[in-house]
């Protein structure tokens, strides 16, 4: 196996509200290589954000409990003070978040920001930074970058404050971008421009991308490893194709069969995963999916690992449901009332 | 499904007057929805598509008359609506009601869900206090709540079962038409499908006609019989619902279709993806022409200058276009408002 550029082992995040503890991740782990997207998905309260602003050391708080490490470059994030971590941020670790219209401050200009964002890692002066924020608009595809760095972002619309978000995240070059939901909120034809943006820099920078989405489309397109959430567990890993055409785990298939699809016939009838996901203060004893599970059986009240139990050992899943079980009836789930192509 | 019309709209423009300086004069006028007609049969889907911006919500609003059209009418079963007064047009908001977007906001968080759901009972005077209670419990048992729940507020509810409220609400005063204005895109995947084929349960049940707004061509497809395509406040293409998918006209729509992402990832390589540049422009100052021209990559000489008319292309088929993809030369051309040739 190559070397992880990040390295997250057994990571659980829980944090203390007056309700109870809410256990929002449990036990992940995850490698990250260099130059590869990794995928999360997962529907909302499964854990994938609180995972990825930790990494950030965005949930660090008085009620926050963390265990495991997220190891970077050898060292243990979760361990590195305050202070310390704000030269990770930036440099290291890049973030674009989810919503471009309440991510920017809007009594400042566009330009301004991400001055800010490179005057505050790297010793330079305002002309430099000035320059070099001019580049990175250019860079992410925003018009006239001369005049509109000195645009506010009532001036930009969504898509541009998108890429705006971008341009900041890459100002400092970090060797990782986490991208939090960064196209939910724009239209498709500007989210078929921001994905095609975020692969190409990926490309030129060299850099590691964390990707993630509840949509399965946009995965599809950029991702080589996947990971799927659910209850704050993961509960299928593998590549795209282990993920898209070997699917192990009957939450991926309910995921993969919810979607009205484009490609194919229209189904009579979408498939539909019943119930809602669980609460996450009284998770539900045994395999987090059961409740919901068509295919649950008593094995299910005991919580199965992650594993690998098809012959690919990168393919990990949490199923009891035996290889050929799953193979002859996750079809029904995954394309309902049409025949597979 | 019939064939008599429910709702007709001839030549709608909504425009918003955009007002400068301490007199507040009109300066400029936002052309949301600028001369759009199309007819919406009783008992079918109508879903209308188009990226932010291109008035797909306002025109749903104008034809509920939450907004006053500029110009243009609007027949509700042949009926003029677009003139009425309020107290005219109070009997007929019985006959149309809305979903909207944002479960969160669409529901009064210091009300029960009982008065949310019994308000429209009680305002327009339907049955008294125990018996509108009975109706409610059944309408929430309709969208799949329990009785149970009548005590509670929305802040107990999750996004899925608020957006189930709001379907509820808009049930009880058995409307003919409803138009939902993009009711799942606020939903994950799982709970979206639960509510897609909880609003065709209910069409069948009711016999419902539904106008339904949002922007994920995926959804649209699946509940709709015929599918309208808007573009910065202009109808570009109407169609069935299949065929807009397989034959599309309007390059606009080609353009939209290949910009959806599909969860196959084999199929999303070899996929050849038209990349609209840039933003959609200002409905304050549309472009000239047809108003795609500057992001079509299609677009010579005329469209910058003759606005295309929406033309026939036979089997309910109608595009506003120069260059019409996917069409024989031998194809009819004949133009024409579908409004006028129903």
């Amino acid at each position: 196996m190559s070397e992880h550029l990040l390295e997250v082992k057994d990571l659980s995040v829980s944090f203390a509200t007056e309700d109870g503890t809410v256990r929002a991740v449990d036990d992940v782990s995850f490698g990250l290589e260099r130059g590869k997207v990794l995928g999360i998905v997962g529907e909302s309260g499964s854990g994938k954000s609180v995972t990825a602003m930790t990494l950030m050391g965005l949930t660090r708080g008085v009620n926050a409990r963390f265990s495991g490490e997220i190891l970077y470059k050898g060292t243990d994030l979760l361990k590195v003070s305050d202070n310390d971590l704000q030269s990770y941020r930036g440099q290291e670790l890049g973030m674009i978040f989810q919503d471009p219209m309440t991510s920017l401050n809007p009594v400042y200009r566009i330009g301004e920001q991400i001055v800010e964002a490179i005057q505050a890692h790297e010793k330079v002066g305002k002309a430099e930074a000035r320059a070099r924020t001019i580049e990175l608009l250019h860079q992410v595809g925003i018009p006239n970058p001369e005049s509109r760095v000195d645009d506010f972002p009532h001036q930009f619309s969504g898509g541009m404050r998108q890429r705006a978000m971008i341009a900041m995240a890459l100002s400092c070059n970090p060797a990782i971008l986490i991208a939090d939901e960064p196209t939910t909120a724009l239209d498709v034809t500007i989210q078929a421009q921001i994905v095609e943006l975020i692969s190409r820099l990926k490309d030129e920078f060299q850099s590691s991308v964390i990707f993630i989405t509840h949509d399965l489309g946009v995965i599809a397109e950029i991702a080589d490893e996947i990971l799927v959430m659910y209850a704050g567990r993961v509960v299928e890993q593998g590549t795209k194709r282990d993920i898209f055409y070997e699917p192990q785990m009957p939450y991926t298939w309910g995921l993969l069969g919810s979607i009205p699809r484009l490609d194919r016939p229209r189904a009579d009838r979408l498939h539909t995963i019943k119930g809602m996901p669980p609460s996450l203060i009284n998770p539900p004893e045994g395999c987090k999916f059961r409740p919901r599970c068509p295919h649950a059986f008593e094995k299910c009240a005991e919580e199965p690992a992650l594993e690998s139990r098809v012959e690919d050992p990168g393919h990990l899943d949490r199923c009891w449901l035996t290889v050929d079980y799953k193979r002859s009836h996750r079809d029904e789930t995954i394309s309902p009332g049409t025949e597979a192509a | 499904m019939s064939d008599a019309p429910l709702i007709e709209v001839r030549h709608v423009k909504k425009y918003f007057p955009v007002r400068e300086g301490i007199l507040q004069r009109e300066v400029a006028h936002v052309h949301a929805v600028d001369d759009v007609s199309f007819v919406v049969r009783e008992g079918e889907t109508l879903g209308l598509v188009g990226e932010s911006g291109c008035g797909k919500s306002t025109l749903a609003r104008t034809i509920l008359r939450l907004y006053e059209p500029t110009a243009g009418e609007i027949l509700f079963r042949g009926e003029h609506i677009e003139k009425l007064g309020r107290r005219r047009m109070r009997p007929l908001r019985r006959e149309m009601q809305m979903v909207f977007q944002d479960p969160y906001a669409s529901l009064n968080p210091r009300k029960r869900v009982g008065t949310i759901v019994s308000d429209p009972l009680r305002i327009h005077g339907i049955g008294d206090r125990a018996e509108r209670k009975k109706q409610v419990g059944a309408l929430l048992e309709t969208v799949g709540l329990s009785p149970e729940h009548y005590n509670r507020f929305p802040h107990e509810f999750s996004g899925g079962q608020r957006q189930r409220i709001g379907l509820a609400r808009a049930l009880a005063l058995r409307p003919k038409l409803i138009i939902a204005d993009e009711p799942v895109s606020a939903l994950d995947v799982s709970i979206q499908s639960q509510m897609l084929n909880l609003l065709e349960d209910l069409q069948n049940e009711f016999q419902l006609t539904y106008i339904f707004v949002a922007h994920d061509l995926g959804v649209v497809r699946h509940v709709s019989d015929r599918i309208a395509v808007m573009y910065l406040g202009k109808l570009v293409e109407l169609s069935p619902a299949e065929e807009l998918y397989s034959r599309p006209i309007m390059p606009y729509t080609e353009a939209l279709l290949s910009a959806v992402p599909i969860p196959d990832p084999d199929l999303a390589e070899k996929r050849a993806r038209i990349v609209l540049e840039g933003d959609v422009p200002s409905p304050i100052n549309p472009p000239s022409g047809c108003r795609f021209h500057p992001r079509c990559r299609y677009a010579t000489e005329i469209c910058s200058q003759v606005e295309p008319p929406l033309v026939d292309y036979g089997n309910s088929h109608f595009a506003a276009c120069h260059h019409p993809l996917n069409v024989d030369a031998a194809a009819p051309a004949t133009a024409g408002a579908p409004a006028q040739k129903d």
